[in-house]
């Protein structure tokens, strides 16, 4: 790993106590929800936030080890840091905030404001050079933004959040060129947010946290197929159980038996896309397994379809069609029957 | 579209403080015997009175900005035990009667006092009474502006762009004065304002502890009172001319810097 941070600090109602690696060539999202401690996790990489206890080393530096003492400030860790609103220098020119990190840093001021300059160029604002941060779309401070971090030629580039102050309409086109910008940069790469498709667009690999703890790491497909949390659940949308397997069925925490074709023995996750589960009025009679009752505690519109949610023995979500659910007339509080195949149920060790 | 209706009393009492402000300088631009103004302003006395003034009041300005800073700095960021206990006596010289403090200031820097001495013997410096004593008294009168605006201007700073200089690599004292010092601009223009004006009309502590001489300690403020009793159409013109003076200073300044509003 180019990147180890392993941070454990109190901040708050936050108790945090992650591991965090980055190889070589990686992009790596941090993906979680709102006050899981993504933030505070990456101002702890940046020396921000001092540790309680762990260690973060880049390349195998260290920039920071309790057990030793050691402590490298903020301004001498090759880290760059895109703030979630930028925190552009209001004060300052678009030219002199890019140009900031170098000189900072002791670059003479003519290469300083030549290299800015070629930054803006990059960005394709070199014509705001002379512009205040105020004067800029939201886009073009996240780009400024973006390049101000990468002036200094980082070796480890964070940021926070990146697309959140946008509004939808930008959001797109923004993500797309900050997409193109992160592969061109050749540090790592660190991008904390709490939108799934957002980590999904840019990053190789996702670090999901909940509660300030590591609850699931793997490749965008991995995460989606194999949900470890109700979080990563229903940010993909499916039914999540959890449960002690044995031959052919899933036996959940809180009592009722799942029939799964998979299902063999141990401690397992088990899904159930929406779209598998079938209603109907009356108890139904056929081949699928599971067949329970329930009661109706919510109805979403998505698009075309429908997703009704179920509460009872066994709390699923079902995705139907409008004209299903007319037909069926179904509505919020009314009494139904759900079923899916023990085929249709994806079972893995938890 | 209608306009919102304002409520009558709310009014009538705004006029009345405003008329309050306004009869006094009116009264004093009538009452100012324009004739001898010339004479007036172009004696040696006034001329004197007023460039000791102007010196000493930016003096007091400079010394508050060098010492303030810092002050409101420790202040807003520091904490340490007894830090409200300092706050409250640096700031006090804000309610104390300036004569008090002119006390104070010849108990501690006077020949016989606690550090003047000491200062006396060992140096051969003596402060009250020369100009540098004007300039102490009208620092510890008007200093506590200035500390308590710029405090109030770094506590309510947002503080994450110094972090992110911090993180361009920036060290503490380009954080301070390329990234702090810009933000918090606005509230050390106006604290800069406020003690400047406060030293500028400063009577009580001066005329305590520096006295009253002519072209050393003797100050505008002070020229227009003594002039009061021996020439009271003199002393008309020069607070005339004191009016003028802060009058365009704020309108210039505030023009200039904090936009106009």
């Amino acid at each position: 790993m180019s990147l180890e941070a392993t941070v454990q600090l109190t901040l708050g109602a936050l108790a945090l106590d992650m591991e965090v690696g980055i190889e070589e060539g990686e992009v790596v999202a941090l993906l979680g929800p709102n006050g899981a401690g993504k933030t505070t996790l990456l101002r702890a990489i940046a020396g921000l936030v001092p540790l309680e206890s762990g260690h973060v080393r880049l390349d195998g530096r260290v920039l920071e080890d309790t057990a030793s003492g050691e402590y490298i400030p903020t301004e001498r860790r090759p880290i760059g840091v895109v703030f979630q609103d930028y925190l552009l220098f209001p004060h300052l020119s678009v030219l002199d905030n890019v140009a900031f990190g170098l000189r900072s840093r002791g670059t003479r001021p003519r290469e300083a404001y030549d290299r800015a300059a070629q930054w803006l160029d990059r960005v394709g604002l070199r014509s705001y050079a002379k512009a205040k941060p105020g004067a800029l779309s939201g886009g073009q401070r996240q780009r400024v933004a973006l390049a101000r971090a990468l002036a200094p030629d980082p070796r480890l580039l964070l940021l926070d959040e990146p697309l959140a102050a946008l509004d939808a309409t930008t959001r797109a086109e923004v993500r797309r060129d900050l997409k193109h910008h992160l592969a061109s940069f050749p540090g790592l790469r660190l991008v904390v947010t709490h939108d799934p498709l957002e980590a999904a667009a840019l990053a190789d690999r996702l670090v999901v946290m909940e509660h300030g703890r590591l609850v699931q790491t793997g490749t965008p497909a991995e995460v989606t197929e194999h949900p470890r949390s109700q979080y990563v659940a229903d940010l993909v949308g499916v039914n999540l159980m959890r449960g002690q397997a044995d031959q052919g069925s899933v036996r959940l925490a809180n009592g009722p038996m799942v029939a799964a074709a998979g299902a063999e023995s141990g401690d397992v996750f088990a899904v159930v896309h929406p779209r598998a589960v079938a209603l109907y009025r009356q108890r139904p009679e056929g081949s699928p397994r599971n067949v329970w009752p329930g009661r109706i505690t919510g109805i979403d519109l998505m698009g075309g379809r429908v997703r009704v949610r179920i509460g009872g023995e066994l709390p699923v979500v079902a995705e139907v069609t409008q004209a299903a659910l007319r037909e069926l007339g179904l509505e919020e509080g009314g009494e139904v029957w759900l079923s899916f195949k023990a085929t249709e149920v994806g079972v893995y060790p938890a | 579209m209608r306009r919102e209706r304002v409520p009558i009393v709310v009014v009538a009492l705004a006029a009345i403080g405003a008329a309050f402000f306004i009869l006094p300088l009116l009264a004093l631009v009538v009452r100012s015997p324009w004739g001898d103004a010339v004479k007036a302003l172009t004696a040696p006395e006034t001329i004197e009175a007023l460039k000791l003034s102007l010196i000493a009041s930016l003096s007091a300005t400079a010394v508050g900005l060098v010492l303030g800073v810092p002050l409101a700095w420790v202040f807003a960021r520091v904490a340490f035990p007894g830090r409200s206990l300092l706050r409250a006596l640096t700031t006090l010289p804000m309610v104390l009667p300036p004569v008090v403090g002119g006390i104070a200031l010849l108990l501690a820097f006077g020949r016989r006092g606690l550090v003047g001495s000491w200062l006396d013997s060992t140096f051969g410096i003596t402060l009250p009474f020369t100009t540098a004593g004007v300039v102490m008294a009208e620092t510890f009168v008007a200093m506590p502006f200035l500390i308590i605006t710029v405090e109030a201007g770094l506590r309510s700073m947002d503080r994450r762009y110094e972090e992110a200089a911090r993180t361009l690599g920036a060290k503490r004292w380009t954080v301070f004065t390329r990234v702090t010092l810009p933000l918090i601009g606005p509230s050390l223009f106006a604290g800069a304002v406020l003690c400047w004006a406060r030293a500028l009309g400063e009577f009580g502590a001066t005329i305590t502890f520096a006295g009253n001489f002519p072209g050393v300690t003797q100050t505008m403020p002070l020229a227009v009172y003594l002039l009061l009793e021996t020439n009271q159409e003199a002393s008309y013109i020069l607070s005339l001319v004191l009016l003028l003076i802060s009058l365009l200073f704020l309108i210039a300044l505030r023009h200039r810097w904090l936009g106009s509003a």
